[in-house]
């Protein structure tokens, strides 16, 4: 069985293709046209495989652009992706985390592996990776840079939750020559501030799994685990967590349609 | 088929405007009213007719923000937007308006609205479980009773209350007929038809018209049920049969039907649906709605055999379980009712932005869906479209929650 996985996000697109017990991964930036972003990627798994759509017996889309794939036999929401793919991974997870370019949520996950409660938040950019973006150009970095330059032992706290009042704060105190690592550190602890009061909302139990294009940055993660007083475990792919969710369920989709008939 | 009976209802608005023109011209008295507190028998005891206003549409919403905070209920801006622009045909024709201090906003709001035309505030007590707030409430309510005397130069008698009682009680039982029959599995009545039926019924100026439409429709709905009960075990193995050369075994689980979706929190209308409509169109049934536009009052009923009619509209209209009651357990109780009796799979509990009093009692209806074990969603919107997208991932992954259940 060969299936695909597309998880269409704000920054990024991820593809997941399973053939068998094999799986490929491959990403880029979804750019304007998350259309032609999702075209894209399956066509370039595809082609990585050595596979045409014919051979391809389901691509199920994810994520915010999962309407405007229009290779997708199927979509399902990243809330169920992200369920299916950590479960897959770390069959003791009950949490997730997941902090993607435009938001957060938590998942909370059942013993079966199944969602049993979430939040969310994309109400606005706080919180998300877009945060974090915009504060690396305020500090004249790349947002890739944040996480080597954090000083967590000199955290200066960051009150505005408005990435554009944030902004504006950030460059008062470093006018006020306030050092720049520990910015960088209050900058992470916001943003972990953010997600673990939703966690706590949630009553979020051990395992936690960290995941999203933000959880490559390991002074979230360490703000995280400061913020929630437990161990969060981020995932060696953890930007491809809800693809590979997206591909099991086509998979587990193509078992059920074979076992009723 | 009773869509046509719907689309009746559909067409109450457009109707009942040129219909109150009419009766306007003949020297009719019109009272307006914005909330299910407003004890509209009296209105009827009067010889006046009482209408719903609008408050359900975005449209006037920017015109309301020149003069209310944008970080407001967009159902008082909206009810304010709609007056201030002199768009709502209803408020036009209205010789009074009636308001309460349901929640701060509104309260507020009325202050303005004075403006542009008089408002009868009835002060409605927010402890609605102590003695001295009953007799504050009687007290109002035999205010406003003096008030429409006065207003309209005539005097209200107790046997004339005792009728629109009466009539009254015999509309909300139709009403909740309609409502109830949403218990069958699968439900006679989408979400947006049973929203459309229960919500337009109050800009109609016919009481026994409406009462009339209402047990029409239950009968069609019943009878179509019926035959298309039949009709349906028919289709199904038809269905099943197709399903069969194409090779797809789809539908062998008989039962499983579209997930049930109650709605409960803030008040809902055509124009402010979209909740309704997206969990429709992501594959959702919504069955019951616990709003007070649609199921909150309609197990309530006026003592007919209370010595004093006024005693016995008070004691109705204080026990409906709004938020803007302290403590309000009984719109617990009733949740957990209509829960058990719609069998519903999934709650959503929808607070539009700054209503302070439905966002802090999700809490308690949340831990009534987990002691329930019913998956539950909360979400916080206003009148615009500019969320669709993120309510509706929200939406469909509760939706897929049940499905995986």
């Amino acid at each position: 069985m060969i299936v695909i996985g597309v998880d269409i996000g704000s920054v990024a697109t991820k593809g997941v293709l399973i053939n068998d017990d094999q799986r490929y991964y491959l990403m880029a930036p979804t750019g304007w046209s998350p259309r032609q972003g999702a075209r894209d990627i399956i066509k370039g798994l595809m082609a990585n495989c050595s596979i045409n759509r014919a051979e391809t017996d389901m691509i199920m889309a994810t994520g915010y652009g999962r309407v405007s794939c229009e290779e997708a036999d199927k979509t399902v929401t990243e809330i169920s992706c992200q369920a299916r793919g950590i479960s897959a991974l770390y069959p003791a997870a009950r949490t997730i985390i997941d902090i993607g370019g435009q938001d957060s949520k938590v998942i909370k996950i059942s013993k079966a592996g199944k969602v049993s409660d979430f939040a969310m938040n994309d109400k606005c950019a706080a919180g998300t990776g877009r945060f974090l973006q915009v504060m690396a150009t305020a500090l004249g970095m790349d947002v890739s840079e944040l996480e080597e330059e954090e000083d967590p032992e000199q955290t200066i706290g960051i009150n505005s939750m408005c990435t554009v009042f944030a902004e504006t704060e950030i460059i008062s105190l470093l006018a006020k020559g306030k050092s720049k690592g520990g910015i960088i550190a209050g900058l992470h602890q916001s943003v972990a501030r953010r997600v673990t009061t939703m966690a706590r909302r949630l009553k979020a139990e051990q395992d936690i799994i960290f995941t999203g294009g933000v959880a490559i940055n390991s002074g979230i993660k360490r703000a995280i685990m400061e913020e929630l007083q437990t161990p969060v475990t981020v995932p060696e792919e953890c930007q491809f967590t809800g693809a590979l969710g997206a591909a099991l369920l086509a998979a587990e989709n193509l078992m059920k349609d074979k076992n009723s008939t | 088929m009773y869509q046509n009976n719907v689309e009746d209802f559909m067409k109450i608005r457009e109707v009942n405007v040129m219909r109150l023109k009419e009766m306007k011209e003949k020297g009719q008295k019109v009272v307006g009213f914005y909330c299910t507190f407003c004890p509209t028998e009296l209105i009827i005891a009067a010889g006046a007719i009482p209408v719903g206003l609008c408050g359900t549409k975005e449209d006037p919403i920017p015109a309301a923000e020149e003069v209310l905070p944008r970080n407001l209920c967009p159902l008082i801006k909206s009810s304010y937007g709609f007056a201030a622009t002199g768009t709502c045909p209803f408020f036009h024709f209205s010789d009074l308006i009636v308001g309460e201090t349901t929640c701060d906003g509104k309260k507020k709001m009325f202050e303005i609205m004075q403006d542009i035309k008089e408002v009868h505030v009835m002060e409605l007590p927010n402890l609605n479980k102590s003695g001295p707030a009953f007799d504050l409430w009687v007290d109002e309510i035999r205010k406003f009773r003096t008030k429409l005397e006065e207003k309209f130069q005539i005097k209200i008698t107790d046997e004339a209350i005792r009728e629109a009682i009466t009539l009254v009680n015999e509309e909300t039982k139709g009403v909740k007929k309609i409502a109830d029959l949403n218990k069958m599995d699968p439900p006679p009545l989408s979400g947006i038809d049973l929203l459309t039926t229960i919500w337009s019924r109050g800009f109609n100026t016919d009481r026994k018209e409406i009462i009339g439409m209402l047990s029409e429709l239950e009968e069609n709905i019943k009878d179509s049920t019926q035959v298309s009960g039949e009709g349906e075990n028919k289709g199904e193995g038809k269905r099943e049969s197709e399903g069969e050369g194409k090779g797809k075994g789809k539908g062998k689980d008989k039962k499983k039907t579209r997930p049930r979706v109650l709605l409960t929190g803030t008040p809902v209308g055509l124009g402010s649906e979209k909740v309704i409509r997206l969990a429709e169109e992501k594959g959702g049934a919504v069955v019951a709605m616990e709003n007070c536009t649609v199921y909150k009052t309609l197990e309530m009923q006026t003592d007919e055999n209370c010595d004093d009619p006024i005693i016995a509209l008070a004691r109705k209209y204080i026990n409906i379980p709004c938020s803007c009651m302290s403590p309000n357990p009984d719109r617990i109780e009733l949740l957990e009712r209509m829960i058990e009796e719609f069998q519903a799979d999934a709650v959503i509990d929808l607070t539009w932005q700054a209503c302070h009093t439905y966002n802090i009692e999700s809490f308690a209806v949340e831990k009534l869906a987990r002691k329930l074990e019913v998956p539950y969603l909360h979400l916080e919107s206003d009148y615009s479209n500019s969320d669709a997208e993120s309510l509706s991932v929200r939406i469909e992954a509760l939706l897929e929650m049940v499905a995986g259940k």
